[in-house]
């Protein structure tokens, strides 16, 4: 049976997160893999979903769906899964997949795990591995209902990009008011930027910079590395830096390849949002901070002297 | 206006993770346990409406004997009762069942809860009791007013934030900067004690899941210090050993 993929995209750019949730379809079913996009995408990186193991693309084209609306994204996917007799649904983090995970297992009464971070487990029942206590721990969970919703984390799965491209179908479910309870008044994005969660590779900052005048520094070694900037809790607390780019337990979890801590002591909170980064780098002025323990490259030395100089160093190695 | 604030009983963020029974079981050894924190900032922010728009605030929670003095905490923090369901809280389904059938009857204009545990991380139970009760969820919400019969709410997106207004009742799963967590004082304490706290038996459901067991992440490697004069070796290790660049 088909596997349908939730896909998002950001300002109609198709998002990394959601290539690697086709990635993650393809690898458990490859060969009936539906994409299905809301809103308006660009129709060239719909047809590109194809190399990533996407042999359809359902468009749901209808306008209302631009923005993130939990209720209605959860109406369209539960439509297609009784349309194509869909039995899984694949849906890459994000700020609204958790939610929209949520009511499609109630609509269509499925079993559903958010936070999944490698391929199921299905040699004897359907069983996946979910991050628990803010990446501190797994749990596996057997799905037992005949239809599942997995919600998937960064890296769950490798990526890849081969094959040919996907056609595109118009898609048009029945949609009535009350799916679009919620009117957006307006909204304020950084355009432009790697978002932190997408991002390869990120630069953090905390408060041993002592002040936003501080944050250039960061910002151009983000630039260099083409990296996501994150912050430490007090930092978006003391509105040095916008709160979506605080990173931790109560902030943003993050898993990317590199992650670059910067005068971030390495309190437990802020590890618990990023231990499940692939490599670790700690810069800090004090050998004693708890970071070191968690990382695997580390500096000890002031900011304001290594970081200018890493970043030279980063520039001279990709020119 | 009625509020409804859901609260988990979980570990200290600073607890130490460990599991037994053949690693089917949290060990519970030695930690202490608290109001679950993206549900201290939902209560919070209820205690601010409490006094703004005269609301009252009901907390609930759905868990044994041992989550009374959270529920207490609650209560003291500026809750006016509050409502245990008692059973394990054994799945995110499971105990959103249980939240809907104390709210179905309950005429909440407003039911607030974190946007995710920290035991379980699930990030679900809001959009699960929204559509039990077919009534709207928004989160993460960072931002929340209230304006006659109208919410207007900043939620976090990717990157931003976005601005949205929806009518009551609704179900929102709340972060920081929706207001900041409240310590209780002494007399909260004080009251507290004789506020009402329901007890009530949980109804049967089915279970979409089952947990196989729990598995600590692996241990970290040894860490390699380099000179701070010597970036560029820094930046040749990230490339040609950790294969990150
Ligand atoms: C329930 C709860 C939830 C929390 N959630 C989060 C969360 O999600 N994210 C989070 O980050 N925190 C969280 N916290 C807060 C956390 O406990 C720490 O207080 C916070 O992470 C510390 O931030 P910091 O490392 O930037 O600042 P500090 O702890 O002040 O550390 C600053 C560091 O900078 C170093 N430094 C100073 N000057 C220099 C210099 N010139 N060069 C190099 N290094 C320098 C210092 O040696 C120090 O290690 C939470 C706390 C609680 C109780």
């Amino acid at each position: 049976m088909p596997v349908i993929v939730f896909v998002e995209h950001d300002e109609g750019r198709i998002k990394k997160s959601s290539k690697e949730a086709i990635c993650y379809a393809s690898a458990i079913n490859s060969g009936d893999v539906i994409a299905l996009v809301c809103g308006n995408a660009i129709q060239d990186e719909m047809e590109l979903l194809g190399k990533n193991g996407a042999n359809r693309v359902l468009h749901a084209t209808e306008s209302r769906l631009d923005h993130g609306d939990i209720q209605a994204y959860a109406s369209v996917i539960s439509q297609a899964m009784d349309k194509e007799n869909a039995d899984i649904v694949v849906l890459a983090k994000s700020s609204v997949s958790d939610a929209v995970a949520a009511r499609t297992a109630i609509k269509s009464d499925a079993s559903f795990a958010t936070n999944v971070t490698e391929l199921p487990d299905t040699t004897d029942g359907f069983k996946v591995k979910r991050s628990i206590f803010t990446g501190n721990a797994f749990a596996w969970v057997e799905l037992l209902k005949a239809k599942k919703i997995i919600g998937i984390t960064k890296n769950s799965v490798t990526y890849k990009e081969e094959g040919g491209s996907a056609g595109v179908i118009d898609y048009l479910p029945v949609l009535s008011d009350d799916d679009f309870n919620s009117n957006v008044t307006g909204r304020e994005k950084a355009s432009g930027e790697v978002l932190l969660t997408e991002a390869e590779i990120i630069v953090s900052g905390g408060r041993g910079l002592k002040g936003p005048e501080n944050w250039g520094m960061i910002v151009d070694l983000a630039k260099a590395l083409g990296a996501a900037t994150g912050c430490s809790k007090p930092v978006s607390d003391l509105e040095w830096r916008p709160h979506h780019e605080h990173v931790g337990q109560t902030g943003i979890k993050v898993s990317p390849n590199l992650y670059i801590a910067v005068g971030i002591s390495g309190a437990i909170q802020h590890l618990a949002g990023v231990n499940s980064s692939k490599v670790i780098v700690v810069i800090n002025k004090d050998p004693e901070a708890p970071f070191f323990n968690a990382a695997d490259y580390g500096v000890v030395g002031d900011a304001f002297e290594v970081v200018p100089k890493l970043t030279e160093a980063v520039k001279a190695m990709l020119a | 206006m009625k509020i409804l604030v859901c609260i988990t009983h979980v570990p200290d963020t600073t607890s130490r993770i460990a599991f037994t029974d053949g690693d089917t079981k949290f060990d519970t050894n030695g930690v202490q346990y608290i109001i679950g924190p993206y549900d201290d900032y939902a209560l919070a922010r209820a205690v601010e409406l409490k006094e703004s728009h005269a609301a009252t605030i009901t907390v609930v929670n759905v868990g044994g004997l041992e989550t009374e003095p959270t529920i207490r905490k609650a209560l003291a923090i500026g809750a006016d009762d509050a409502i245990r369901i008692n059973a394990d809280p054994e799945d995110s389904f499971f105990v959103a069942k249980q939240i809907t059938n104390v709210a179905k009857d309950g005429g909440y204009d407003l039911i607030l809860m974190g946007r995710e545990s920290i035991d379980f991380n699930g990030g679900v139970v809001h959009g699960l009791v929204g559509e039990l009760l077919g009534i709207p969820s928004v989160s993460p919400v960072m931002k929340l007013d209230i304006d006659g019969k109208v919410a207007k709410i900043t939620r976090e997106i990717e990157g931003g934030k976005e601005y949205i207004e929806l009518e009551m009742p609704l179900v929102a799963g709340c972060q920081e900067p929706i207001a900041e967590w409240k310590i209780p004082n002494m007399r909260g304490i004080m009251t507290a004690r004789s506020k009402p706290l329901n007890v009530v038996d949980p109804v049967d459901t089915d279970h979409p899941n089952k947990l196989v067991r729990f598995e600590l992440p692996p241990p970290k490697g040894d860490i390699k210090m380099i000179d701070p004069e010597h970036m560029e070796e820094l930046v040749s290790l990230l490339k040609s050993e950790a294969k990150v660049l």
